[in-house]
């Protein structure tokens, strides 16, 4: 399945990832080309199996809902590009 | 002693032939000496190695050791280690000091082991040569103008040039096997489950797994010891008991069923490649082992699902990294957008955001059912020809790739070419099975592993099936020519 230009640049916008448009092209290659291979599925006749998302068809486990961590703000923010009163700080969103 | 097992060290720890501070030490200028040549570590921890050293020689003198007191060994660099950098192989976490340990991280620091630092791998556990590191390539130690392997390429070449004894390491779709094989090491992949994924740095989480690379099967095995087990921050993570994996590793193979699956031999696998395959299971035979033809018909959609899911399970995971809360952050962004779109495009490498693309095309309104869905009912039906291969045999043998470390550069053009080498061992991951690489002869002078596929939780057999095997051949003891390093 090829993908043109456009789809790139959308599915880049998506997926939340600046693309220099010079290596759109080379992009536009690559991912057509994967999607050639994953391709091969559609010839499959799947249509009696049950989808499969854990490999021990383990359901989810649950727990009592009970506080187990420990607030370690100060901590965690120490590694954080930019903070302010225990706030992660980005560029103004609301005007 | 930097060319002796996690076992002999053990043991020489005990019997005090030398200290863990000594073997730390000596280890560390090793590292110093010669890694410019391989890149296998990202950071060399020497301060920490050296407090943990010296702690466990306490412990020692105070008579309170264990079998991994004072052992040194290394972690990939994707598992967290608290107050020491974790960079998952890219620059978006060039920064990240992690401020947690990963659980087996956690295992291995109760259990007394000492860790020299973090090895090198592909950015994100994406790749299978370990090209794709922000740190640069790592190279084979058996030839460097060839690759370890990936995406755990800097725990094999760092384990191959002896510069520690075992590592940690990851496996996605053949990570820990492929880099074994091609570094004429042992490598182990657990049951999805078995081991905790608590601190792993997320690629594709249902077919992530923990698991080790040694020069031995006892090895693996007490490295196994020390990281299986249930984790109640891991949901995935199996409540089940764990066995000594090093008691069982003499048990008598005597009538084993090992099932050779045709479509792991196929035509267009060299000869050599499969005269030395079938050397080693002549081998087996010599030592009681019964050998019967197997077919797992869907062995080729192995890839083209995995090419679903784990892009989609990545692009999911890998939104995390927004340069918001750790890791990189673009410089002067304009707005909200910006700084997610610049700090990722300029974080991520190449291979890292083809990836999240196609996971986020595959999951898009419209694409989930004839992508996503399909892949996870091709999956099952991967899973069901293993199901039906172990009501009829206890083991499963092939080789592991189709050819020996490749050049460096060689498949880095077009990212299928390097999807295609994971043919014989992706498939496990599917289906969620335990796995190993033992080496098991050479072609043109470079490692050709074997490799040894188990069922649901037999990692014991698989461990025995391998150290029996290196019990009776020495290709795990053949290392790579490294005279021309200072020996030290």
């Amino acid at each position: 399945m090829a993908l043109d230009q456009q789809q790139v640049r959308d599915i880049a916008d998506l997926s939340r990832l600046q693309i220099d448009e010079a290596q759109i092209a080379e992009y536009q290659k690559n991912l057509s080309n994967i999607l050639d291979l994953v391709d091969q599925l559609s010839a499959v006749d799947t249509s009696s199996v049950e989808p499969m998302a854990h490999p021990l068809d383990a359901v989810q486990r649950l727990r009592a809902d009970v506080v187990t961590e420990e607030n370690n703000r100060d901590h965690f923010q120490q590694i954080a590009p930019q903070t302010e009163n225990g706030y992660y700080l980005v560029p103004r969103v609301v005007e | 002693m930097h060319n002796k097992t996690i076992a002999e060290i053990s043991r020489d720890l005990a019997a005090g032939e030398y200290s863990s501070v000594e073997i730390t030490e000596n280890l560390l200028s090793r590292i110093k000496q010669t890694d410019n040549r391989y890149n296998s570590f990202i950071t060399v921890s020497e301060e920490q190695a050296l407090a943990q050293a010296k702690a466990a020689d306490a412990r020692r003198a105070a008579g309170n050791a264990d079998a991994w007191t004072g052992v040194p060994m290394a972690h990939k660099d994707i598992f967290c280690t608290n107050g020491v950098l974790t960079t998952c192989g890219s620059k978006m976490l060039s920064n990240f000091v992690a401020p947690y340990d990963a659980t087996i991280v956690e295992n291995f620091n109760n259990a007394g082991a000492v860790s020299l630092g973090k090895l090198n791998m592909d950015e994100f556990a994406m790749g299978s040569s370990n090209e794709s590191s922000f740190f640069g390539a790592v190279k084979n130690p058996w030839d460097t103008d060839r690759v370890p392997g990936g995406s755990s390429g800097g725990s094999a070449a760092a384990v191959a040039a002896q510069l520690v004894p075992g590592a940690t390491a990851s496996d996605t779709g053949g990570s820990i096997r492929q880099p074994a094989a091609f570094c004429g090491l042992t490598g182990l992949k657990p049951t999805y489950g078995r081991v905790s994924r608590w601190g792993m740095i997320a690629y594709a989480s249902s077919l992530d797994q923990a698991g080790t690379i040694t020069r031995t099967a006892e090895d693996s095995a007490m490295m196994l010891n020390v990281m299986a087990g249930f984790d109640a921050k891991d949901s995935t993570c199996v409540d089940r008991e764990v066995p000594d994996y090093t008691a069982t590793l003499n048990n008598s193979i005597e009538g084993l069923t090992i099932g050779l699956p045709k479509e792991y031999f196929r035509s267009d696998l060299s000869a050599e490649m499969q005269q030395q395959v079938r050397n080693a299971i002549a081998e087996y035979e010599k030592m009681g082992a019964k050998v019967k033809e197997i077919s797992l018909p869907n062995t080729h959609l192995a890839i083209p699902a995995y090419y679903i899911i784990a892009p989609a399970e990545c692009s999911a995971n890998l939104s995390r990294m927004d340069g918001v809360r750790f890791g990189y952050r673009c410089e002067n962004p304009q707005d909200i957008n910006d700084l997610y779109k610049r700090s990722r495009g300029e974080g991520f490498g190449i291979e890292v955001k083809r990836r999240i693309m196609v996971g986020a095309y595959a999951l898009s309104a419209g694409f989930y059912d004839a992508y996503y869905k399909k892949a996870q009912q091709v999956r099952r039906l991967i899973k069901n020809d293993f199901v039906n291969a172990f009501n009829e045999v206890d083991i499963i043998m092939g080789p592991t790739t189709p050819t020996p470390a490749f050049k460096c550069g060689e498949k880095t053009a077009d990212p299928v070419d390097m999807y295609l080498e994971d043919i014989f061992t992706i498939a496990l991951n599917l289906a969620g099975l335990p796995g190993m690489s033992i080496s098991c002869g050479q072609v043109n002078n470079l490692p050709v592993g074997l490799q040894l596929i188990g069922n649901y939780f037999d990692e014991g057999r698989l461990l025995n099936a391998a150290h029996k095997f290196q019990q009776s051949t020495d290709w795990h003891l053949k290392t790579p020519d490294l005279k021309n390093q200072a020996d030290i």
